[in-house]
């Protein structure tokens, strides 16, 4: 999903901008709440705005599934349906009051929300698609069958409204103030550690977790917000129709809240509020429409993917970046990133080694019985010809490729069978040869997520100023409210390295991070990698330039067909017989200098 | 004894509807790595063309299957291009929404022209089936079991013997490799969406007269399909079979001995069982993401 993400503010300027925004929001909710009071609407107006409230809030549930953290969530009209019966049979055969059963069907919708995402959500995206239609199959199965309960296909009327808000207007009061409520939760949610998280795994699932973000977990979240979100809308609807039956909560419906999210835009609380708004409102204005109006809605849905895929919020928000003059970005003053955790040792002790580790695609060896020691304090290279298992070991050594066998420890723990972002909470930073970065956020929440490691703790505040120190440090500060994917090749790349860097890593895994450099840029990555070294950092680096490799490694191991063939210091190895064989495929004096593999 | 051996034969009937489906969707996912949530509704519109040409126009019954098929060739390019084709760059979300979208326009637009009373289509026998001791073989079943039978057959002769087949199956693996060796990678992701509207029409062909022809027919098979697929394990095309006929066989058993308003909850139930203890499905392999 090509959801936009908020254009980065400058830093100092939030918690001033945030306060007048809340004052402001919290003045709006309660103009709201006092017009629903004040103002005598008719029984029609009151109904359509008490349904457009309740869906919102629904509907703000997909913000967080669809837009942050892109999920599909094809069952929303099930958990809106699970809070609505807890309430409507909770307050009439059960004489719960209604806040007891209100209370139970969040809860509910919420678990079953957990019980689906526990399940499903290791899988790939078209999974979860059926999986969320399968369990709003089943629930609109139970509604109507099981008579006993449920009542059936009659439905359950005459549920009851809370005490104090029995009459309808202060009942859509409530329901506006919990809407201005959730709204506001949800656009908050997207700042913090969870919403940064969820928008990573979005952006790019697997660097997400190589930079220490548990992307299940996070999903989960995700998902069992939204059921809760889902729960708490149908709750409240059933309170304000008095009445409900099982069609109310079909797959089709569930198709409408999916709908409201997009063509609103998924990305943004607004967005899921106007889309809300709007297809509460165009089906009455549109009665015309009547007997075609889902098929219209059909045909909107794939018009908005195709044309405007950010849905009318997304829309808006770009076209206001694009008018608004562009400031630069001002970080203003920057204290120097403090790179590691512990006083930089240079006793040449051991970081990391590796004991026959071998990992087999079928037939193939990619990495066969290779044996490794890295050391802390330098920069070690790992060097051999295309397809000769350098990124399948990367891949192992953090975690993305399970091994077939053989042990990995780093730091004297074993951690062989550890999940990606466990070895990067242990201090294992990562780069990729490909660079995968979280395209929809800006440079400086890019640098945040890596920054956010529960070893890296920081006051509050602190964590921005240490993400812009990363920055700082790689140069390119002054682009940290940029869009990721507004940047050069080569800043991206220098982005990536500062996303490793602010979380603190004690070993640095660096896959070509030279490749598709031009020779300035190079010259300055060569400098970067020195001062690493010199800030005490262990560099592990996959490179095919010899000369950048000889300028910055103090120790080379050459891999061939998954085996080790040498390792050394770097006048031996490139000396090797069987290195010179396996760069130039037969036995020649010559080193292999500077034009890389052939 | 007898009623169970009904039972099996007709669930391995039933299955073989799913299995004909799934086999559509096996064949866009790997073609495209999309499922094709309207896959279901292909069927449902040979069915209702069915109903158009036979019955409304009295058109021979023979012809009415051929132009309803040519009938969905063209729709499988139609909807290449309006659903998958503006989106092809884009990750697999935005498709699944707009297939989504496609299956919501097409039942609607469906019910809008021809209403919501179920229609029904004779079979192209006079003769209902025949006994062989206490089991009774319907001929709408037989047939069905036939037709997916040639049509694996079919298939399997295309993928591994002509260089057309070829040609797809290289598509399906390596979009971007196929490319640079010169296969016109959208002609063959044109000619797999066609191909599975026909076989998605096959399907509704075949099972109109067993069952109603309704709005909804299409998306409870594609429904069934979906999960026979998962449970096969994805884009495997034995999977999409047997995955079919397994579920066809639950489902029937289900409905006979334990309850018939819960039929079709059962298939969902293996589903969820198959992605709690094998998520890759019988005969899939687990596939990661290259780094």
């Amino acid at each position: 999903m090509s959801a936009s993400a908020l254009s980065g503010k400058n830093p100092r300027n939030t918690a001033g901008g945030s306060a007048l925004a809340l004052a402001l929001y919290g003045a709006a909710a309660i103009a709201a709440v006092a017009a629903a009071l004040a103002i005598p609407l008719s029984a029609y107006a009151l109904n359509l705005l008490m349904q457009a409230t309740t869906y919102a809030i629904a509907v703000l549930g997909l913000t967080i599934v669809l837009g942050y953290t892109g999920l599909i969530n094809l069952a929303q009209a099930a958990f809106f349906g699970l809070g609505a019966y807890s309430v409507a049979l909770g307050t009439t055969a059960f004489a719960l009051p209604f806040w007891v059963a209100l209370a139970i069907g969040v809860v509910l919708a919420a678990a079953a929300g957990a019980v689906l995402g526990l399940t499903s959500l290791r899988l790939g995206g078209h999974y979860l698609a059926m999986v969320t239609i399968s369990f709003q199959t089943i629930l609109t199965l139970v509604l109507t069958n099981w008579i006993a309960l449920t009542r059936g296909p009659d439905g359950v009327p005459n549920i009851r409204r809370p005490v104090l808000l029995a009459e309808s207007g202060p009942y859509l009061g409530l329901c506006i103030a919990v809407l201005f409520v959730v709204a506001w939760f949800v656009w908050r949610l997207k700042s913090t550690k969870l919403g940064r998280a969820m928008q990573a795994v979005r952006d790019n699932e697997l660097a997400a977790n190589v930079v220490g973000v548990d992307a299940y977990a996070t999903k989960v979240a995700a998902f069992t917000l939204s059921a809760l979100l889902g729960g708490f809308g149908g709750a409240l609807f059933a309170g304000g129709f008095a009445y409900v039956s099982p069609d109310q909560f079909s797959f089709a419906e569930s198709v409408v809240f999916l709908t409201m999210a997009l063509l609103g835009g998924a990305a943004a609380p607004a967005g899921a509020v106007l889309g809300t708004g709007l297809l509460i409102l165009l089906p009455e204005w549109l009665r015309f429409l009547k007997v075609i109006y889902l098929a219209v809605y059909g045909g909107a849905v794939i018009l908005i993917m195709v044309f405007m895929p950010d849905g009318i919020w997304g829309y808006a928000m770009t076209l206001w970046r694009k008018l608004r003059h562009e400031r630069p970005f001002d970080p203003g003053l920057i204290a120097p990133l403090a790179l590691t955790r512990e006083t930089a040792r240079d006793d040449g002790s051991i970081i990391l080694s590796v004991h026959r580790l071998s990992k087999h695609f079928g037939g193939l060896k990619a990495v066969d019985d290779v044996d490794l020691t890295i050391r802390r304090n330098t920069v070690h290279a790992l060097i051999g010809p295309n397809g000769s298992g350098k990124t399948t070991l990367l891949n192992l050594l953090n975690g993305i490729v399970a091994s077939t066998g053989g042990t990995i420890t780093l730091e004297g723990v074993d951690v062989t069978g550890l999940p990606p972002y466990r070895r990067a909470n242990r201090g294992l930073g990562r780069t990729f040869q490909n660079i995968r970065l979280f395209g929809a956020m800006s440079v400086l929440d890019n640098v945040m997520v890596g920054a956010e490691r529960p070893h890296n703790a920081m006051p509050a505040g602190g964590l921005e100023r240490h993400a812009l120190a990363a920055l700082d440090f790689v140069g390119i500060a002054a682009r940290a409210g940029a869009r990721v994917g507004s940047l050069s090749y080569g800043h991206q790349r220098l982005v990536e390295i500062a996303r490793a860097l602010a979380g603190s890593p004690k070993l640095l895994l660096l896959d070509e991070p030279g490749a598709g450099l031009n020779h300035v840029e190079k010259d300055e990555l060569v400098r970067l990698l020195k001062r690493l070294k010199g800030h005490g950092l262990t560099i592990f680096i996959i490179d095919h330039d010899m000369a950048m490799v000889e300028q910055v490694a103090g120790h080379i191991t050459v891999l061939n067909f998954g085996k080790r063939i040498a390792d050394g210091a770097p006048s031996d190895v490139l000396r090797h017989p069987d290195v010179i064989a396996a760069y130039l495929g037969e036995e020649r004096p010559a080193l292999p200098r500077s034009h890389g593999a052939p | 004894m007898g009623f169970n051996l009904q039972l099996l034969f007709t669930g391995i009937g039933v299955g073989s509807i799913y299995a004909l489906v799934a086999l559509g969707f096996a064949l866009i996912y790997r073609a495209t790595n999309v499922v094709n949530f309207a896959q279901g509704d292909f069927a449902m519109l040979g069915a209702f063309a069915m109903v158009v040409l036979a019955i409304d126009l009295e058109l021979p019954y023979w012809l009415s299957i051929l132009i309803t098929l040519a009938l969905l060739i063209g729709f499988g390019a139609l909807f290449n291009l309006c659903v998958y084709y503006p989106l092809r760059n884009r990750s697999f979300l935005p498709v699944i929404i707009s297939t989504i979208g496609a299956s919501i326009l097409l039942e609607n637009g469906v019910l809008a022209a021809y209403g919501p009373r179920p229609q029904s289509l004779d079979s192209i026998f006079s003769i209902p089936g025949f006994s062989i001791g206490e089991i009774f073989f319907d001929s709408q079943y037989i047939v069905i079991l036939f037709v997916t039978v040639v049509m694996v057959a079919l298939q399997y002769v295309f993928f591994e013997r002509t260089l057309l087949g070829k040609k797809m199956q290289a598509t399906s693996q390596d979009k971007e490799m196929a490319s640079l060796l010169g296969i016109p990678v959208m002609g063959m992701i044109m000619i797999t969406f066609m191909y599975s509207a026909v076989l998605g029409g096959i399907a509704g062909v075949l099972v109109a007269p067993v069952l109603f022809v309704t709005v909804g027919m299409g998306s409870s098979i594609a429904l069934k399909a979906f999960a026979a697929c998962i449970i096969g394990g994805f884009g495997d095309v034995t999977g999409a079979i047997v995955g079919g006929i397994a579920l066809g066989v639950i489902e029937t058993f289900g409905s006979a001995y334990v309850s018939v308003p819960y039929k079709d909850a059962f298939a969902f139930l293996v589903l969820f069982v198959f992605l709690l203890v094998r998520p890759q499905g019988i005969f899939g392999e687990r596939i990661s993401e290259k780094a």
